[in-house]
């Protein structure tokens, strides 16, 4: 099969790989036929998530037919659609019988402190994923679901991270009605948070980039108030005087281990590796949530330390609230909102590239290139 | 600014978001908002066995000394090989996550893999191209100047430093190398000449 795959910091290619195998009898092999670009993925394109090795095919995004079931599996057949969640879990340990589906203990051996995720490095597992023609799927039996007829493929495949995990963190902020929301981070996870929000209650929704397009984006697609924080002095202070001086009630941070914004962190951080993800971001929710707010945190970020503000957390009374999201909790409500008319997930996307030129799709994504906000790939274009 | 026990700034009016937001306020009910609560006992999940069964081929899988046990699943994507691998087994074996040198050698591991992935690449069939690799050929048709240039970007501030970011360290490291075996391989009458 043909397949994306990584071959050092800021090099991939599309190589002939071997077919995935049924490893486990309640595996399946899932034609991919919608992957996507996240961006969490350019954390390991730019070599930032401690092992990831060459060969390694990225993808935690995707949507296919089912090309082959193992022996124990019995919700999925041969042929049936399917979304599948980023995560993978067997359904049945103390973590993911009490619903935390992103903290399974039994799929990554290794490392405990995370769960398994297609293609995103050995620290998750060391699971190949989607951005390839076939994949396996682990305990198929309660990942995936059968995409309901008359939801759009697109749609499907924005529900299996980006649109559920921007929901996850709005739900995170225990947001009550009337509170304002401040969301670090017009990506496509930015952008779901910012539109769950209102779904929750909020009473003002602020949008913080510094990418005049992405802002465009969150006005129009989340009906988002927008800062550019680098056309202001100073965003803390500016979030400040916008909110009488107390801070916003919630803040979620959907930028993660690249922040930009501070020379010397994203130097030390993004670059030199020598922290677990630049704490811009991080530190400008703390700063700029009013005392006994709440920060949820989507952003991603690797094992190693990073330089956070805690003491102003601590004084402040905070709540930070964080995970990745348990993303097939999220599908019923989601798929009610889709169908209502509320959401429509697929708006983000900006580019489809086909897998042939993935390297060309990663270079653009990581360079923000022709306003790039979310590609997909379509591996049988 | 006197701070009084209100809320400072006018209250948004219900009616007025509702008319404005789709969907506004329908999952204001926590118990709307689907992972609610975080913790849910006795969830249905369609498992259908109480411990995964085993998968079979772990016999040299490395792990987490956090685990016990070779999980029930695992993923077998790049096995460890070469000098990389032997890395990678030394912070598998020896240090626990909670341990910096752990996730600093897995790092290293990820250097030496992809260097000697280079360079054997040159003897195969499929050689590196690292520029096509780069996908720097994504520039023509995709607005390189319009995208960069006249839009405030603060990136634009340090991506110059970035090539020495990355390139640097090597190059320092290389010079280190060579100094060290100059001073073992060299007698020292020599080394001043």
């Amino acid at each position: 099969m043909k397949a994306m795959t990584y071959r050092g910091p800021y090099k991939v290619r599309v190589e002939n790989k071997p077919d995935p195998k049924i490893e486990h009898p309640n595996d399946a092999i899932v034609r991919v036929e919608l992957a996507a670009i996240c961006g969490s993925d350019l954390h390991l394109y730019h070599g930032m998530l401690p092992d990831t090795r060459v060969g390694h095919t990225f993808g935690h995004e995707f949507i296919g037919r089912v090309e082959q079931v193992g022996s124990s599996v019995q919700n999925l057949s041969v042929g049936d659609r399917v979304m599948v969640p980023f995560n993978i879990f067997c359904g049945s340990c103390y973590f993911c019988s009490r619903g935390l589906f992103s903290n399974c203990h039994n799929v990554n051996a290794n490392a405990t402190a995370v769960g398994g995720i297609y293609g995103y490095s050995h620290t998750a597992g060391g699971y190949d994923g989607g951005q390839a023609e076939l994949v396996r799927v682990p305990f198929a039996d309660v990942g995936p679901m059968v995409i309901p007829d008359g939801v759009d493929p697109e749609d499907a495949l924005m529900l299996t991270d980006a649109f559920s995990t921007g929901y996850f963190g709005a739900q995170l902020g225990d947001i009550t009605q009337g509170d304002t929301v401040v969301v670090f981070g017009a990506g496509p996870i930015g952008l779901a948070a910012a539109q769950s929000s209102w779904l929750m209650g909020a009473g003002r929704v602020i949008v913080v980039d510094y990418l005049d397009y992405r802002l465009r984006k969150a006005e129009q697609m989340a009906h988002a108030e927008t800062i550019n924080f680098g056309q202001v002095n100073d965003i803390v202070l500016e979030l400040k005087k916008q909110t009488g001086g107390l801070g916003a009630d919630v803040v979620i941070e959907a930028v993660g281990a690249e922040a930009d914004g501070h020379v010397m962190q994203h130097v030390t951080a993004a670059k030199l590796k020598m922290q677990g993800g630049s704490p811009v971001a991080l530190n400008w929710a703390i700063d700029s949530v009013r005392k006994a707010g709440t920060i949820s945190v989507m952003g991603a970020y690797g094992p190693l330390f990073s330089a956070v503000k805690f003491g102003d957390a601590m004084n402040k009374g905070l709540t930070l609230r964080t995970n990745q999201a348990p993303v097939k909790r999220q599908w019923p409500r989601l798929l009610e909102h889709l169908a209502a008319g509320h959401i429509k997930p697929s708006e983000m996307i900006t580019h489809r590239i086909p897998l042939e030129h993935i390297a060309e799709g990663y270079h653009i994504f990581s360079s923000k290139l022709d306003d790039i906000i979310k590609p997909v790939i379509t591996p049988t274009a | 600014m006197p701070y009084t026990s209100e809320k400072p700034g006018a209250t948004p009016d219900p009616d007025e978001l509702r008319a404005r937001i789709p969907g506004w306020g329908s999952d204001l009910d926590p118990a709307n908002r689907p992972a609610f609560p975080r913790e849910q006992p006795d969830i249905v999940t369609g498992a259908h066995w109480d411990l995964p069964e085993q998968q079979p081929g772990g016999a040299s899988r490395e792990r987490s000394v956090e685990h016990e046990r070779l999980t029930p699943v695992f993923g077998t994507a790049q096995p460890l090989h070469g000098v990389a691998g032997r890395i990678r087994r030394f912070a598998y074996d020896r240090y626990s996550e909670g341990q910096t040198a752990h996730w600093m050698l897995l790092i290293l591991g990820d250097r030496v893999d992809a260097i000697t992935a280079h360079v054997a690449s040159l003897v195969s069939k499929r050689p590196d191209e690292p520029f096509t690799q780069s996908g720097v050929t994504g520039e023509v048709a995709h607005h390189p100047i319009a995208s960069r240039f006249g839009r405030g970007r603060i990136d634009l501030k340090h991506s110059w430093l970035d090539p020495l970011l990355v390139v640097g360290p090597w190059v320092l490291a290389a010079f280190a190398v060579f100094k060290l075996g100059r001073a073992i391989m060299l007698p020292a009458s020599k080394r001043h000449r």
